[in-house]
């Protein structure tokens, strides 16, 4: 810690370095969704901090998903981009990619969906135990994309509620990327449940 | 009344505008003169000449069509063994008995119609009367010719099934019916393929509604029994026979792919597949699009390799025009193509080695390929989906460095292929699970109408850039690389070689240089004037806003170009009635017939066996089901 010209005291909380473990462990400061910074505190040379379950639980959803890729067309590939070697998602916390919805927690739906295809969706979606997130990835899966045509949905929202839209054709990798962080703090302030 | 020459007045002293006269192909008199010999050695009394076309045309009698089918493909001399394509196109039109062929018979564009009845598309014909052009492409290997064929039928009407000739014309005698209720008599199994159970109606009929649609529900949805293969029909094991479904949404497929097997034990002894999961009406889309909207359309088909459809198409468009694609724009887009050939062999082979628990490989063949995305994105902003060419030309000019840019991916693309293939071909797991799995002989293939990376891995050399050159091919010194086998490990070995192919041409292409000069034709009727002559010259200002408003008008009549795509021959046939949109544009998808060879290539094999194979086929769902 430098020296400051003045009495740091009260604003700046020093971090102890802790001591083997089980003695005086390390205090730090730690910021809980809807919290504003805080100290964790010591007692019996224990470290805890109290808070309620639910913002502990939003805590470690936001920041484990396990994505299912729903992916049927051109966006699948930038998805596929997102999650391999360049761009890299599970420096997010968000690389196990599962393919059964019953070990999924986020829906990614990636490309356009048809009106054949739309039950196999719905479907799927129930299959996921909840909480259970949705992105609509594309214009596609937003809205039909420039597919205003006799066999395509107009929009997956038609058969199931969607959590954020994620804009392009294909949107990059970058976006997708963005709107997974998006919806970590969405469920971490704990606005999203289903 | 001509829109276009109201403007005549200005001088310009190109081309001039074309929309009022029909198509003349360059070439047609070679086709003509080839179609008389084909005549001459076939003598056969259905067949009537058409000419005029790009290629040897007939139109054939409904009740003759599968014998002069099957007499094309067993004449020794002609030796059509090739199915390309089957495909409709509905002209209402003639159905009201006017003497019209139904091209351009839409209200708004009827006083587009050439006033002169000759000029008209010799299409009126008493002798074949009916409302859709059932049309059959076939090739031959022998000659390195194509034919295409026409059979006229009414509405209600059927076909006799040519499937027992050709193996390949199953799923596209599905797809006419689907789409225009063209019903073929002993087809083994004509039920919709692209569509769904609760749709209505057909789709691609001009009476049809571009946005109407059906809604499926989980009740409607049919189950698929598949027909268990006679071979395995009578043999008795201890195993119970079950029936699995694969997909749609599988962990094991990549994309929208449906197979609904029956297995004996471990044995698979009969399956049936389920497409359409991705149909976006690619065709119906670009009937209510104008010619350049339809670009981006195409870039969705095969989307791993987009920049190759857009070349298709928009050559497809160009020849119908008639116009030459500067050498700049024409070096560009071969440079491009082969960088998308590459992008396209590394995501198969990348996803397909995943499929057998390879996931080194993918995360390292990703690599080089965000690195071609990284050029791409550098000549016009966009990655994966590019839309870049244009008819006529290209968007925009390449980025200063583009051949720096180039060499430096060319230059380092080696050590990722042969680190790839150091990685597997000596890994016994890998060979155990590719070696003689899933083969497909030649004949077979070539019943079937496979093109392109597929069939060159049953030892056929059939390569559209060499077969039919087109963007300079010919200029260029590369092999077309084969296989012997035709298995999974066949395929493999001849996506691996084709990338060094490409390789070698874009080192060729890089030494070259750049064509210097525009990359888009100077054409006020095909090509938007430069934006600083639209601020500052009048015409310019009204050459953009006409282009603008009422689109490129080709001259009536219709044209197939065909180019190698990174699963084969992606073909477009496009007609056009002399207005600004497109009356009709087929795409010729290469997967469509490889996947619908699928259950005779697994059968009696397993399901892991199968998966491995169907990455091997490099299946693109938005081709597959346009
Ligand atoms: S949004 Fe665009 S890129 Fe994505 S699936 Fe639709 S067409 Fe393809």
């Amino acid at each position: 810690m430098a020296n400051l010209p003045y009495d740091s005291s009260g604003s700046i909380i020093q971090r102890k370095r802790g001591g083997p473990p089980g003695e005086g462990a390390e205090k730090g400061l730690i910021t809980l969704p809807g919290e504003s910074e805080r100290e964790i505190e010591d007692l019996a040379g224990g470290t805890y901090l109290t808070t309620t379950v639910d913002t502990m639980v939003n805590w470690a959803r936001g920041n484990s998903l396990w994505p299912l890729p729903f992916g049927t067309a051109c966006c699948a590939i930038e998805f596929m981009s997102m999650v391999s070697s360049h761009y890299d998602i599970a420096r997010f916390g968000a690389e196990v990619v599962r393919f059964s919805p019953r070990q999924a927690d986020l829906m990614i739906v990636a490309g356009t969906i048809v009106d054949k295809m739309a039950p196999v969706l719905k479907k799927i979606y129930e299959q996921m135990p909840e909480p259970r997130y949705v992105i609509a990835m594309g214009a596609c899966a937003t809205s039909g994309g420039f597919y205003r045509a006799y066999h395509v949905v107009q929009g997956i929202d038609e058969i199931i509620p969607v959590d954020m839209w994620v804009p392009g054709c294909p949107p990059t990798p970058d976006g997708l990327m963005y709107s997974i962080l998006k919806l970590k703090e969405k469920i971490q302030r704990g606005e999203v449940r289903r | 009344m001509s829109t276009l020459t109201k403007f005549s007045a200005i001088p310009y002293t190109g081309p001039a505008p074309t929309n009022r006269n029909p198509y003349v192909p360059a070439g047609a008199e070679i086709a003509d003169a080839r179609g008389e010999v084909i005549a001459a050695a076939l003598q056969h009394p259905g067949m009537t000449p058409e000419l005029g076309q790009d290629m040897p045309s007939f139109i054939v009698d409904k009740e003759q069509i599968v014998d002069v089918l099957r007499a094309l493909k067993e004449s020794e001399v002609l030796a059509f063994t090739m199915p390309l394509d089957l495909f409709a196109v509905d002209y209402p039109g003639r159905e009201n008995g006017s003497r019209e062929s139904g091209v351009g018979s839409r209200s708004n564009t009827s006083d587009l119609q050439s006033p002169n009845p000759d000029l008209r598309p010799p299409t009126a014909d008493t002798r074949h009367p009916g409302r859709f052009d059932v049309i059959y492409q076939l090739y031959s290997l022998k000659n390195n010719e194509r034919i295409r064929l026409k059979v006229r039928v009414a509405d209600g009407e059927s076909i006799e099934t040519g499937t027992p000739v050709f193996k390949g014309l199953n799923w596209y005698e599905r797809e006419v019916f689907d789409m225009y209720g063209v019903v073929f008599d002993g087809h083994p199994n004509l039920r919709r393929i692209l569509t769904h159970e609760a749709f209505q109606g057909h789709a691609l009929r001009k009476d049809y509604d571009p946005a109407q649609r059906w809604i499926l529900t989980e009740n409607d949805v049919a189950k698929i029994i598949p027909k268990i293969d006679p071979r395995f029909e009578n043999v008795d094991t201890d195993y119970e026979r079950v029936t699995l479904n694969l997909g749609p949404s599988h962990p094991a497929t990549h994309g929208t792919l449906r197979i609904v097997v029956t297995l004996d034990g471990e044995t698979i002894i009969g399956a049936d597949q389920e497409i359409g999961y991705l149909h976006r009406c690619f065709e119906k889309m670009s009937e209510t699009h104008t010619y350049q909207q339809v670009i981006p359309y195409t870039d969705r088909l095969n989307y791993c390799s987009a920049i190759i459809n857009n070349v298709g198409y928009c050559m497809a468009v160009e020849k119908l025009l008639g116009i030459e694609v500067p050498a700049r724009a024409q070096h560009v887009r071969l440079m491009l193509s082969e960088f998308m050939r590459i992008a396209d062999h590394l995501v198969c082979i990348g996803t397909n080695l995943v499929d057998m628990g390879a996931l080194t490989n993918f995360w390292y063949l990703f690599q080089p390929r965000e690195e071609i995305y990284g050029l791409i994105e550098a000549c016009c902003g966009a990655r994966l989906l590019p839309s870049y060419t244009r008819i006529g030309g290209l968007a925009v000019d390449v980025p200063p460095d583009f051949l720096q840019k180039s060499q430096r991916l060319v230059d380092m693309m080696p050590k990722f292929i042969n680190d790839v293939e150091k990685l597997v071909d000596r890994n016994k797991i890998f060979l155990d699970r590719v070696v003689g799995v899933a083969p497909i002989s030649a004949e077979e293939a070539i019943n079937y109408g496979f093109t392109g990376p597929c069939l060159r891995a049953c030892g056929v050399p059939f390569d559209v850039r060499k077969a039919t050159p087109y963007l300079g091919y010919e200029t260029y010194d590369f092999d077309v690389p084969i296989a012997e086998g035709g298995d999974t490990y066949a395929r493999f070995l001849v996506r691996m070689e084709e990338m060094r192919q490409s390789l070698r041409i874009l080192q060729q292409a890089i030494e070259r240089g750049l064509p210097e000069g525009p990359v888009i034709v100077d054409n006020p009727y095909v090509a938007l004037p430069p934006k600083a002559k639209v601020y500052n010259e009048m015409e310019s200002l009204i050459y953009h806003f006409k282009l603008i408003m009422h689109g490129i008008q080709p001259p009536v009549g219709e044209t197939y170009f065909q180019v190698e795509g990174g699963n084969g021959e992606l073909g477009f046939y496009v007609v056009s009635d002399g207005t600004k949109n497109p009356y009709r544009v087929r795409c010729r998808p290469p997967c469509f017939q490889i996947y619908s060879a699928f259950p005779d290539m697994i059968m009696g094999q397993t399901i892991p066996d199968a998966i491995a194979a169907l990455g091997s086929l490099n299946i693109i769902a938005g081709e597959l089901d346009h």
